[in-house]
């Protein structure tokens, strides 16, 4: 338990994923099974208790301490596991510290009643942070900014294999994962990877090199499609077993019912999550409302209809057809979802063109209807077999340029880790008229990359030298039309916010120059920006 | 017998004596001050007169020149001094080298002002000396039942293994220049890292003193002399503030570390940016308060600085008499 306690110690104050990594892969690799699996599992998020409620704990510490110290305590840590873990006073004699694996089994067996007396059992045998981390755990409330990405990332580090391959044969493990570690560390072969509705790795596009590219690659080699502003999923239906994942291979079945219930088939997709209605993507934005629920209700789906448009299959009636061409890929694809005929699955068109002239022409000004929100095209080979990772050559994503416009540089606040000495997070405003008619400029997004370490260090003394007004890690920098910072900014699409005083909010923003050289009065307009509105 | 309060009793200035005619760690000078510590909300420059230990007195002339004060009077441990009948002995006090505490005696009436103290092991300086007494005076900074601090070594066993984990990046550790950053040192050594340990400019002089007074802090290097590169995997040490500063750049991604009480409470850390905090304090955490309160079991607990409620109502819970002094100006190092 200890040195799971202290894993999530670091890992909840250290917001950088290599630090993360090499947090997960050491505490991996120095800690014996089951332990270890267990963590994973409550890593992942595929281990959780509410075995212990708040009011439980509460009532706990406070028939051993006074109610009012405890109060003052609490009032001041600010969270209730972590004030517990702190104050907990220990009877004496108490037995040595639980091991993961036995909490866990203890858990699994025991009755509420049972429950809480051991869990008191265990705060006095442990230290604070252990205490910590046991209430976190008991209470389901472990949040430390791993994702189950992040965590297979770390697993392929310590056994030293592609995190793909985990990915294959994640799906049908369970914990503690003895028999991956068995593997990871040479004492086995790969587990089995066969589980109905098991996630399989993507595979991802690289993106072209307009310059180098082109010259070598002949056009009638590749299939072009649009590339959808949603975001990628993968949709299963085998056995019975229904799943929704993300290209991550995070389970989002739940958020999305309107889709899982359609998945009447036998096989899996790869394709775009969109909002769809009759056959017309929605904006990302409206996608948007759905991704940031846990579930929907009725009354949420029916002004967001979700749905999938495809454009790969990955199985089909149980067969594995990840080794086949993209061609024969393709026709099999186009049987299978064609008689589907579920309104919110459909197929995602080829765009035909003989040239690459051609296809940048029809990039430029894509044809009326969907074609004309898309984020682009992607290139596949028709030779290319589905293969998981980003290997370089059988696909590409070609993105429409990015929107630009030049931006005045208004606020700057302190990064994060190893950019806390310098103000590297820019807030930026364009000019636009008061209620007085007076010239001003208001924010219209925020960008903290796109620059190099070295213009980083120019913005950060400008912004210094610059400065007019703290507030805390933020500082407000002069902003006139003859003394100020101009930053072209580029970014992939403009939304109406009311959130934002300007009314419009950035997808993706970042800096793509920084103009030294530019007044800043001449930076662009709010109505210039109004006009590029999705 | 007669009232405490007439042997000692708050000023604006400070904690007076009128028997004696002194302050104790007076916040503005005086005529005459006794002076339990050398961190600068304790111990400032400008007094008539000043009585303090050795050591103490060594560390202001250090920091503030040799003319800090009028006259000075060195009080080894142990032994009496008289002012006007009252008798002030200085009794070890486990905070810095050379910290005390001031037992004042007069006409069968002891009260102790211990000054800021700690009970756990420090080998940088004398242990606190536990003075049987009428009124015990005591500080309060982590006077919260969530103060606790782990033994030290578990949490120097933290930082090496973070350093093992990363050799490719340095450990940048704040810790306040007097106290914190020599034991933090001696701790390492006591922990067997005999590498240079890199220390910041401000830090020089008090590591110097504290090698002076006999405290063996192996070798020590400017942490301007080496390029970015060669402080992959070494540790340096420099004041809290510097962590945030321009200064860190030239150290290769760092981890930023603090040494603080106040580390013990997550937000505190996440609030500085510190990933690896370090809860090492020079002062008593909750548990060396009340175990030092039921040891003593004053006739009175005072209670100067810190969170003074909840160590009164902890007293009042387990019978002694307690009141908060309400004292103002002393700052609290840890936070710097
Ligand atoms: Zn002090």
């Amino acid at each position: 338990m200890r040195a799971f306690a202290d894993l999530l110690d670091r890992l909840s104050l250290t917001s950088s994923r290599n630090t993360k990594l090499v947090l997960v892969r050491d505490y991996l690799a120095a800690t014996p099974d089951p332990d270890r699996g267990w963590a994973l599992a409550a890593l992942t998020g595929d281990l959780s208790f509410d075995a212990a409620k708040p009011a439980f704990i509460r009532k706990a510490v406070e028939e051993r301490m006074d109610p009012i110290l405890f109060r003052w305590s609490y009032d001041y840590v600010g969270d209730l596991a972590e004030a517990v873990a702190l104050v907990w006073p220990a009877r004496p004699g108490a037995n040595r510290e639980p091991e993961l694996s036995e909490v866990v089994d203890a858990l699994r067996g025991a009755t509420r009643a049972e429950v809480q007396r051991l869990i008191e059992g265990w705060l006095d045998a442990l230290e604070p942070t252990g205490r910590w981390a046991l209430l976190k755990l008991m209470t389901g409330g472990l949040r430390i900014g791993v994702s189950a990405r992040m965590a297979k990332q770390a697993l392929a580090d310590m056994g030293k294999v592609e995190v793909a391959e985990i990915e294959e044969v994640w799906h049908a493990l369970h914990p503690p994962y003895e028999d991956l570690f068995a593997w990871l560390e040479g004492r086995s072969d790969r587990p089995s990877a066969v589980a109905p509705g098991r996630f399989r790795p993507v595979m991802l596009a690289q993106a072209i090199d307009e310059e180098v590219d082109f010259g070598k690659l002949d056009p009638a080699d590749y299939a072009a499609e649009w590339k959808w502003d949603g975001i990628r999923v993968q949709a299963v239906c085998e056995g019975g077993v229904r799943r929704l994942y993300t290209r991550t291979g995070d389970d989002i079945s739940q958020s999305f019912p309107d889709v899982v219930e359609r998945l009447d088939f036998d096989g899996a997709l790869d394709g775009e999550l969109v909002v769809l209605r009759d056959g017309r993507i929605g904006a990302f934005s409206e996608l948007q409302q759905r991704l940031n629920r846990k579930t929907a209700d009725a009354k949420l789906i029916a002004a967001y209809p979700a749905g999938i448009r495809a454009y790969d299959l990955l199985s089909d009636r149980g067969e594995d057809t990840r080794t086949l061409p993209f061609n024969l890929r393709r026709k099999r694809l186009e049987a299978f979802v064609t008689p589907l005929i579920a309104y919110n699955i459909d197929l995602s068109p080829l765009a035909e063109f003989a040239t690459w002239e051609e296809l940048a022409a029809l990039r430029a000004t894509p044809p009326d209807g969907d074609a004309q929100v898309a984020e682009g095209v992607m290139l596949k080979r028709w030779d290319s077999i589905y293969e998981a990772g980003r290997p370089k050559g059988p696909w590409f994503k070609w993105k429409r340029d990015p929107f630009l416009i030049d931006a005045v540089l208004m606020y700057a606040q302190r990064g994060h880790g190893k950019r806390s000495s310098f103000y590297s997070d820019y807030t930026f405003g364009v000019w636009t008229q008061d209620e007085l008619g007076a010239r001003v400029l208001t924010p219209v997004g925020k960008a903290y990359f796109g620059f190099t370490d070295e213009e980083l260090k120019g913005i950060d003394k400008y912004v210094r030298d610059n400065t007019i007004e703290r507030f805390g890690p933020v500082r407000s920098v002069r902003a006139e039309p003859h003394h100020g910072l101009v930053f072209e900014v580029a970014f992939e699409g403009l939304q109406k916010s009311t959130r934002h005083k300007s009314g419009v909010a950035m997808r993706f923003p970042r800096i793509s120059r920084i103009r030294w050289d530019k007044p800043p009065g001449e930076a662009d307009e709010l109505p210039t920006l109004q006009r590029m509105l999705d | 017998m007669i009232k405490p309060e007439s042997l000692l009793c708050p000023r604006p200035a400070g904690l007076y004596c009128p028997p004696g005619d002194f302050y104790i760690d007076p916040t503005r000078p005086v005529d005459r001050a006794v002076i339990t510590h050398g961190h600068s909300d304790h111990a400032r420059a400008g007094h008539g007169a000043v009585l303090a230990t050795p050591q103490t007195l060594a560390i202001m002339a250090e920091r503030y020149g040799a003319e800090f004060a009028g006259a000075t009077e060195a009080g080894p441990y142990g032994q009496t001094a008289e002012r006007n009948g009252v008798e002030v002995t200085l009794v070890p006090a486990g905070h810095v080298l050379g910290s005390a505490q001031a037992v004042v005696r007069w006409k069968g009436l002891t009260i102790v002002a211990s000054g800021d103290y700690k009970r756990r092991r420090d080998p940088t300086c004398a242990a606190f000396e536990p003075v049987p007494c009428d009124v015990f005076i005591t500080e309060a900074t982590f006077g919260l039942p969530v103060f606790r601090h782990p033994p030290d070594h578990e949490e120097i066993a933290r930082l090496l293994k973070s350093v093992a984990q990363f050799p490719e990046r340095s450990h940048l550790i704040g810790a306040y220049a007097l106290g914190k950053a020599q034991r933090v040192i001696k701790l390492l050594r006591e922990a067997g890292w005999e590498r240079a340990i890199y220390v910041h400019g401000a830090l020089e002089r008090l590591n110097r003193l504290y090698q002076d007074h006999g405290v063996d802090l192996g070798p020590l290097a400017p942490a301007t002399s080496n390029t970015k590169a060669d402080f992959a995997g070494e540790i340096i040490i420099a004041p809290p503030s510097a962590l945030q500063d321009r200064w860190s750049r030239r150290f290769p991604d760092p981890i930023g570390a603090f040494a603080s009480g106040w580390m013990r409470v997550r937000a505190r850390a996440r609030q500085r940016g510190v990933e690896l905090p370090l809860v090492i304090s020079d002062h008593a955490d909750w548990d060396e308060l009340t175990s030092t309160i039921d040891e003593l079991r004053p006739g009175e607990l005072w209670i100067t600085h810190g969170r003074e409620e909840a160590l009164a109502r902890w007293s009042e819970l387990h019978g002694v008499k307690a009141r908060a002094l309400a004292l103002v100006g002393y700052e609290d190092e840890d936070d710097d």
